[in-house]
């Protein structure tokens, strides 16, 4: 175990390195930002402000100066605020981490219940029934459903609040888009786990010693079949973090995301680095401690990797 | 393009479901307004966006204070102003205002903003707004005395609301907790905020001013367009500001809102480079420029696509600008003119051009370039963040730039034909005779010399056909039926204008 752990944090390690050196040439590759960041100033107002930041110094030069801050846990200053990126990303993540975590919930709180119903009524109207709707939820991009939401809910009808993050209220409609394109992958991994464990031997035997259909189902098939869930439940929760984007800007909540859009929109270059690395952080987290998870549960995925 | 056709298919389908009143809170007497951009900062001098700035100045007060209407400079925190010489004014300072914390503006506050913000090393975001101050000192008890660096025409115009004065007490302490909590003597106070997300704005009793008849502002930064519009209709918002063109002609259909469209001082223009590719590009004969201006049917493309108070201009200037001559070259739609002139350039094949927007939308670029290729002129649109288009147009990689330009909402030409043909970095013909006017127009406080020297500089940069002047911008804000608001030439909200019907 102790070997698989540090296999992983090795590889986690260089993929945040990469990540950062990637974020950091791409996010350089276009153009000098003092003309974005001088906004209506004048060409003397861009000239001032990029001695000001040391734009005009090698990429590399600016890279290693920013990567000695980060390893001190300092990401520099945000241009367009004018504050430490690590004040904001404090004030920012919190909102993130609230409708991430919400929609997650709500997301496995659909994808589980349907997709054993599905698995268990394979080729039933409920199985259709359910798949359509993930086929719907996947089709349908987030903010399309967001506007929909809105014109329902906000415009129509005056139930619940077009923005903001304040009151239970303000949750629901962000909650939902964005939990609804979380759903449909792990509403089918669940369908089909459910198939594919309610096949095998085990369960046949656990039903031949007579045990009843709902305990077979929860006590045994669930268990194993929501397995490959945590791995992909970790995944969907990096797929959330970059839904946050435009959820949080649609319905102008004031997390990571909205953070994020509104420094590619100023060319806000130390946030965006900053953001970047922190999104790749959690991802690769998360990946790992569903590896973790995994390789606890089951000691063949040690074993194979 | 796919996301703009869904964001307008989604827009439709708001107005058209916006059929309930909105709620106006006349009752409470608080307006409710939304900005598409969170303030980077509420320091004035520190901030260079529109929704900051217009924020900013209603916590602070200036010297002087312009009449938007006349153009006339009045008083403000100064009770007037005395020119001593071109380089020296006079100011006497009213004994009566108060900062928002209560304390009382003395003279030395108004001495030390002036100079501290105007010090090399204070770095203010604009430097047109402070670089020409040398010192300000005192002359009596009450006067400031401020000594230009050259003589400085638009020094009035800085000294009404672009210089603020901030409490010298409360700025030495931090300086940073300005751009959150500012401190000022306007007619607002900021009563809380959520930076980034809400700020509430409380009319400020001891303003010295005309009070405000708002009582309370909520300002909300809603990024997206759509949601503003959900909002308005929904009775969340009282005033949106920015609507397009498109949006704002259904949004006149609903009843629960009012249009106002305000002529403002920001302008549209094509940049033509003569020194493009080296000088080898069709560009450098003045035939070829003058054949893109007959080219395109401004008026035509104003009509369908920009409408509201918009105006073709035929200058490098916005007519509402002092110095911005009426009587220069003027090319009108003439595709055959601009074949003839091609040929006679040496191209009767025609030219292809790369033309770089940074400034959507591009519907408007589109639908010149299909006018221009009538004449034989191939646009290829290229599209560019704004700083990566203004760098590359500044270092000369760049033919054709179409963009816009606010001008700092300052009623001079010599904050738009100065900066882009004075021989500065925006400056890509350096037509020696062009700069030598405006030099001699911006070193002035003779009006009269000014306005000839410009005039002669925009007949230069119009015969050469430096430019495609297009047209002064339209802004549009849709607000609840019963405000009483609009928006002034300069760009900027003043909120306490605001009325209820």
């Amino acid at each position: 175990m102790i070997a698989f752990l540090f296999r992983r944090l090795v590889v986690s390690a260089l993929l945040v390195v990469f990540v950062s050196l990637i974020s950091f040439s791409l996010v350089f590759a276009s153009g000098n930002p003092a003309a974005r960041l001088a906004g209506e100033g004048s060409a003397a107002d861009a000239a001032r402000l990029s001695q000001q930041h040391g734009f005009g110094d090698p990429i590399l030069v600016q890279y290693g100066r920013w990567l000695t801050g980060v390893v001190r846990g300092d990401f520099g200053d945000s241009l367009y605020f004018s504050r430490p990126v690590a004040e904001l990303l404090g004030q920012h993540f919190p909102a993130t981490a609230k409708l991430g975590l919400a929609a997650m919930l709500f997301a496995l709180l659909l994808a589980i219940p349907l997709g054993v119903l599905a698995g268990l009524k394979k080729g039933s109207l409920a199985d259709r029934a359910t798949m359509m709707l993930s086929a719907c939820a996947q089709a349908m991009p987030p903010f399309c459903l967001a506007f929909l939401l809105i014109i329902v809910f906000s415009v129509r009808n005056q139930w619940l609040p077009a923005s903001g993050f304040d009151t239970w209220k303000h949750y629901v409609m962000p909650v939902v888009a964005l939990g609804l394109f979380a759903m449909p992958a792990m509403l089918r991994l669940m369908k089909s786990e459910m198939e594919t464990v309610l096949t095998t031997d085990y369960i046949r035997t656990a039903r031949a010693m007579g045990l009843g259909g709902a305990s077979v189902v929860l006590k045994y098939a669930l268990r194993n079949a929501l397995r490959p869930l945590v791995s992909l439940a970790a995944a969907q929760m990096g797929t959330l973090l970059a839904g946050s984007v435009v959820i949080e800007t649609v319905f102008a909540i004031n997390g990571a995301g909205l953070l994020a859009w509104t420094s590619i929109l100023r060319g806000d270059f130390p946030t965006m680095q900053a953001l970047i690395l922190i999104f790749a952080l959690i991802y690769i987290a998360l990946t790992l401690l569903a590896d973790l998870i995994n390789g606890w549960l089951d000691p063949r995925v040690r074993a194979a990797t | 393009m796919q996301l703009t056709r869904t964001v307008k298919l989604v827009s439709a389908a708001l107005l058209a479901l916006g059929a309930h009143a909105a709620q106006a809170n006349k009752a409470d007497n608080s307006l409710n307004i939304a900005f598409d951009a969170a303030p980077a900062t509420l320091d004035a001098y520190k901030e260079s966006d529109r929704p900051g700035l217009a924020l900013a100045r209603m916590v602070f007060s200036g010297l002087l204070q312009k009449n938007q209407d006349t153009g006339e400079f009045g008083p403000a925190i100064a009770t007037g102003y005395k020119f001593v010489d071109d380089t020296t004014i006079e100011l006497p300072i009213r004994r009566d205002v108060k900062f928002h914390d209560g304390s009382v503006l003395t003279i030395d506050d108004v001495l030390y903003t002036l100079n501290l913000v105007s010090s090399e090393g204070f770095k203010a975001r604009f430097q047109n707004q402070v670089a020409w101050i040398a010192k300000a000192e005192k002359v009596g008890d009450d006067t400031v005395r401020i000594t230009m660096k050259t003589p400085y025409p638009l020094a009035l115009e800085m000294l009404s609301e672009n210089l603020p004065i901030y409490p010298r007490k409360y700025y030495e302490a931090n300086q940073s907790d300005m751009g959150a909590k500012p401190i000022g003597t306007g007619p607002y106070r900021l009563a809380e905020s959520q930076p980034g997300s809400r700020y509430v704005y409380e009319r400020f009793d001891d303003y010295f001013g005309n009070k405000p008849a708002v009582k309370k502002l909520v300002v909300r930064v809603l990024p997206d367009a759509n949601t503003q519009y959900a909002e308005l209709l929904s009775g969340g918002l009282d005033w949106i500001w920015r609507v397009p063109p498109d949006v704002a002609k259904r949004m006149e259909k609903t009843p629960s809102v009012t249009v106002k469209s305000s002529s403002i001082m920001r302008i549209s223009y094509i940049s033509l480079n003569p020194r493009a590719d080296d000088g080898k590009s069709p560009l450098a004969k003045q035939e070829v420029r003058q054949a893109i201006n007959y080219a395109i049917d401004r008026e035509a493309i104003r009509k369908a696509l920009v409408g509201g108070a918009s105006k073709v201009i035929n200058a490098a200037c916005n007519p509402a600008q002092f110095g911005c001559a009426a009587d220069v070259q003027t090319y009108k739609f003439d595709p055959a003119r601009a074949k003839q002139l091609l040929a006679e350039a040496g191209y009767p094949n025609g030219i292809t051009l790369d033309l770089v927007i940074s400034a959507p939308p591009r519907s408007i670029l589109d639908a010149a370039a299909a006018q221009m290729a009538q004449a034989g002129i191939k646009l290829n649109l290229v599209e560019q963040q704004y700083g990566t288009a203004m760098t590359n147009w500044r270092e000369g990689k760049i033919a054709l730039l179409s963009s816009n330009w606010g001008s700092y909402g300052i009623a001079d030409a010599a904050l738009s034909t100065s900066n882009f043909f004075r021989g500065g970095p925006d400056d890509q013909a350096r037509n020696p005779e062009v700069i030598k006017y405006l030099e001699a127009a911006d070193t002035s406080v003779d009006r009269e010399l000014r306005a000839k020297n410009y005039a002669a500089a925009q007949k230069i940069v119009a015969e050469q056909a430096y430019w495609v002047p297009l047209w002064n911008h339209s802004l549009n804000a849709v607000q609840a039926k019963d405000l009483n608001f609009s928006v002034d030439g300069d760009e900027f909200p003043r909120f306490y204008k605001a009325t209820w019907n």
